[in-house]
């Protein structure tokens, strides 16, 4: 099979790859760029823990096509931190162990990233509703909402 | 006011930055230079006859390395299966052989029938297409109680039947328990099912094979809850690698839940194939194949019967139960409806006599085993439930019908051949009902009504037995195990520690709890403590981690290595301060003679340890590194009392979880923050049972939830914030750190909870039900309101 030449921009960097027509952008991001924080979960799109940001919109890269990221913007978990600075959403992560085995974290950044993007005052309900996308199986979520809802207050600079 | 560090502090986790930033390294991030890909080819059907596999054209597909089929594993021993259950007649389980790839007949759907290893997933993928299996199909046997009767087809010809084992506990009881219930005043039975759940850790199974031809040596990564347990099974039982011959590893690991403990064919298979191929050959599960092939658990159908006299007390419990071992042994699958399930039987209270009795049977369904609670969320749901039943029908308030029984007394030895060591069970339930503002629970009730909606209370109790577990004990009962674990502390020159553990962490923070233990002992910074796990090359033969035993057991062969290393220390010490090693004490990283300010530091002791110059070399050997297998003597008993409110919408019967409050006995904690999350993991997993999880099979075996569209997990907007509390403290009495393990206590205790609760609002609305089956979906909540 013949490949294709895909130019694109993750993380900020322009980035070139070749890749098949059935490769999906999660192959590409960990078999041929070798980055490895997405996970395939499932194959399938039901457990998010491959969650890209795709030109401002959470995907979950196991059903996009590594061809389709043309021209694109994408972010990924390892562009989320700013060098050895972790985003509040990381950091949040840790002060409140919000993640245990850490397979679905990635994709529960990635998600959460994007909400606050859109939704900087997000309630827990939203909050709730939009990581429904995303399985996790260790913590009971519990922890998940109440890092974002701080992370959402520290960045939305009323409290540091 | 809390701690800061040590024994006690909510540490932040130090693993958690590389989770963070997408730089955990767990199996499949692993790629090896060179490496081959397989591809199973698995039955699609539940039970047949293997005619003929075609193999010419997969062979000649373009990638294609090798093929390989049953009969290239003639010479290779089965999986193995570690514990062997006594039937109540004194005769051996029935134990058929497990053979890596299907040898004769395929027995469920998603046995490994063979596999394309090619040089990449999609050329072995693409191949497998072309290969051809000819299946004569067989009747299955799904449902347990035909699996068992007169003439059914049997699972395993060569097997007397489908029954594995007929295990009846206490033995001697059973006509004492017949005849007080025969007798008693009230006799309250109730016929439930435990529904078989699938695992589900977030991370697929993966295993990587390779073989150095340079010495011989066989590698295996995977995703394992227990290298060694892999690395002795695999190597002594499967393929005939003596374990000085082979490295297992396992890296980070996405969660487990039990379905990691297992040796699964796929690891065996990689390895195998590795070694015959002279190349890396590298397996990842699709999730549809974590749902055919992971070790599913639970899938018990239970009638037990409780009997009471006039004033509630209880007088005998008898149950009989059919627990699903499904189409083979899985590696501890007769232990978990046996000595995990029928000890606990006796739950929080002083029953006098107990009866369990328990037929295993074969399915042509994916094998059951251990799953977070393993037995003990089956034994607690039963008793629970029909507390809350007994207390209904005799009219007696489920809270105090169940501190009327409750024991008070410890040890106390229950009548299921258990002692427990400490324990306050009036204690968490006095806690629970303050957390979950009980008393303001019929305001809420009424709000809930006005609004509609039908508001309902569950309460219950549950008991475990964790730190698994003594040797000498488990293997009387079956075990071919030892259940002791270890730990290496090498102390370096400048101080600083490693601890080697044989305890695996797969998400439960060892990394940042074990060091808090040591630094405590010694006396310094966290930070100069770091853990290693996972790789059988670099840690001393361990079991693991599974039944809440890492900090339990593990961590209390830490404490003992710990003691030997300070112990040697001293008497470095006391060369170096001229004094007696008897005078020496140890206190915030410094060494000090008893009544003087004389005193030499931790760092100085070590360096003296490796640069032996002024040295009692008569006496003592240099270095300062040290190993200590801790086997335990008891179980630890966890036990918390928890509590859920649900409200129910009466036109649809959809249950929301508005509340659920834990109030947990665990001994000392270490780490609380860490423990609180194991309470949530796990009560979001008994949540996902009662209300959303169910691994559905039809009549022919095919298995109708093997995705996640199909089977439903509880996703964030599932689960309500907990309130959990763990400050009911009655440290075990026989372990160093008086800790009794935390990580299965909410999937135990949680069910019942939820049940209790829906049942409650059905009732409370004038609906006279007395039990509805998990996983309580709107459609069975509504049948059961409108039926």
């Amino acid at each position: 099979m013949s490949s294709i030449a895909v130019s694109t921009t993750i993380n900020g960097d322009d980035v070139e790859f070749l890749c098949r027509a059935d490769e999906t952008l999660l192959d590409v991001l960990r078999n041929r760029l070798g980055l490895l924080g997405a996970k395939e979960g499932c194959g399938t799109g039901d457990c998010g823990a491959c969650s890209t940001i795709v030109d401002g919109r959470v995907v979950c890269s196991c059903l996009v096509l590594g061809a389709e990221a043309e021209g694109r913007t994408i972010e990924t978990i390892e562009g989320m931190a700013n060098g050895s600075e972790l985003h509040p959403l990381q950091a949040k992560f840790i002060e409140h162990a919000a993640l245990q085995c850490g397979i679905c974290t990635p994709g529960f950044l990635i998600a959460a990233k994007a909400l606050l993007d859109v939704n900087p005052e997000p309630t827990e309900e939203e909050i709730r509703y939009w990581l429904a996308g995303n399985l996790c199986r260790c913590t009971g979520y519990d922890k998940i909402v109440r890092a974002v809802q701080d992370a959402a207050l520290e960045m939305r600079g009323e409290r540091a | 006011m809390p701690k800061d560090h040590g024994i006690g502090a909510s540490n932040k986790r130090r693993e958690d930055v590389r989770f963070l930033t997408g730089r955990g390294k767990y199996t499949d991030d692993i790629n090896l230079a060179g490496q081959a890909y397989v591809h199973f080819v698995r039955s699609d059907v539940a039970h047949g006859t293997i005619n003929k596999i075609y193999t010419t054209a997969a062979a000649a597909a373009d990638g294609v390395v090798g093929i390989f089929t049953g009969a290239d594993f003639e010479g290779v021993g089965g999986l193995p299966c570690g514990w062997q259950v006594t039937d109540r007649h004194g005769n051996p389980m029935q134990e058929p052989p497990h053979p890596v790839l299907a040898q004769g007949k395929v027995r469920h759907v998603g046995d490994p029938i063979a596999a394309v290893v090619a040089t990449s997933y999609e050329a072995a993928r693409d191949a497998a297409a072309l290969l051809d299996v000819d299946i004569a199909e067989l009747p299955a046997v799904v449902d347990m109680k035909a699996a068992v009767a007169d003439g059914a087809t049997k699972v395993h010809d060569e097997l007397e039947s489908n029954l594995c084992y007929d295990w009846g506990f206490v033995e001697e009881n059973r006509d004492a328990v017949d005849t007080a219930i025969k007798n008693a005043h009230h006799v309250t039975t109730l016929e439930l099912v435990n529904n078989r759940l699938i695992p589900n850790a977030m991370e697929p199974r993966v295993a990587v094979g390779a073989y150095d031809p340079t010495n011989d040596e066989s590698t295996l990564y995977t995703t394992s809850q227990n290298p060694h347990v892999i690395r002795l099974l695999m190597g002594a039982f499967v393929l005939g690698i003596p374990e000085h011959k082979l490295r297992v590893v396992a890296p980070d690991v996405g969660g487990g839940f039990g379905s990691k403990i297992f040796h699964y064919a796929e690891e065996a298979f990689c390895t195998f194939a590795a070694k015959q191929l002279k190349m890396p050959v590298k397996w990842t599960a699709q999730r549809s194949e974590s749902f055919m092939t992971d070790a599913h658990g639970r899938d018990h159908v239970t009638k037990i019967e409780l009997a009471l006299d006039a004033e509630g007390h209880f007088q005998a419990i008898r149950t009989e139960t059919y627990a699903n071992m499904g189409a083979y042994l899985s590696t501890f699958a007769p232990s978990v409806p046996t000595w995990l399930h029928g000890t606990l039987m006796a739950g929080n209270y002083k029953t006098p006599l107990i009866y369990v009795n328990v037929k295993a049977v074969f399915t042509n369904t994916v094998p059951v085993d251990a799953y977070r609670g393993a037995g003990r969320p089956e034994a607690t749901f039963q008793l629970e439930r029909v507390i809350d039943v007994a207390a209904r029908e005799m009219g007696i308030d489920p809270v105090e019908l169940r501190r009327k029984n409750f024991v008070t007394e410890f040890p106390y030895a229950t009548p299921v051949a258990v002692e427990y060591d400490t324990g306050d069970y009036n204690a968490v339930m006095d806690k629970a009902l303050e957390i979950a503002d009980v008393a303001g629970f019929d305001a809420r009730a009424a709000a809930s009504q006005a609004a509609g909606k039908w508001r309902g209370l569950g309460i219950n109790t549950y008991i475990e037995a964790c730190g698994i577990a003594p040797s000498a004990l488990v293997g009387q009962l079956g075990a071919r195990a030892g259940l002791y674990e270890s730990a290496t502390v090498r102390v370096n020159a400048t101080g600083g520690l490693v601890v080697m553990t044989g305890s695996h962490s797969h998400g439960q923070g060892h990394e940042t709890a074990f060091p808090q233990v040591i630094a405590e002992m010694i006396g310094i910074d966290e930070s100069m403590v770091e853990v290693v796990h996972g790789d059988t090359a670099n840690t001393p033969m361990g079991m693991g981690t599974y039944g809440s035993r890492s900090l339990a057991v593990g961590g209390s062969a830490m404490v003992r290595a710990t003691e030997k290393i300070i112990n040697k220390a001293k008497k470095i010490a006391a060369h170096l301060l001229e004094a007696s090693a008897d005078d020496i004490e140890l206190k915030d990283g410094q060494f000090s003679v008893a009544g003087t300010d004389k005193s030499v530091a931790w760092g100085d002791v070590t360096l003296a340890a490796y640069v032996p110059h002024n040295y009692p070399l008569e006496d003592i050997e240099p270095g300062l590194e040290e190993t200590a297998f801790y086997d335990p003597s008891n179980f630890t008993y966890p036990a918390g009392a928890y509590i859920c409110e649900v409200e129910v919408d009466p036109d649809t019967g959809k249950v929301t979880i508005d509340r659920f409050s834990a109030a947990d006995d665990f001994g000392n904690v270490v780490n609380p923050m860490i423990v609180e999350g194991q309470v949530h993991g796990g009560l979001a997993q008994g949540i996902g049972q009662a209300l959303l999880e169910n691994c559905a099979y039809d009549e022919n075996g095919q298995i109708l939830s093997a995705s996640y569209m199909d089977y439903a997990m509880p996703r964030a907007d599932d689960v309500p914030m907990f309130s959990v509390d763990h400050s009911c403290q009655t440290p075990c009495t026989h372990n160093p750190l008086g800790v009794k393990g935390c990580g299965e206590a909410g999937a135990i205790g949680s069910p019942p909870a939820v049940v209790n609760a829906v049942v409650d609002a059905l009732q409370r609305n004038g609906r006279d039900v007395r039990h509805i089956d998990m996983p309580l979906s709107p459609s069975r909540v509504w049948s059961a309101m409108n039926g």
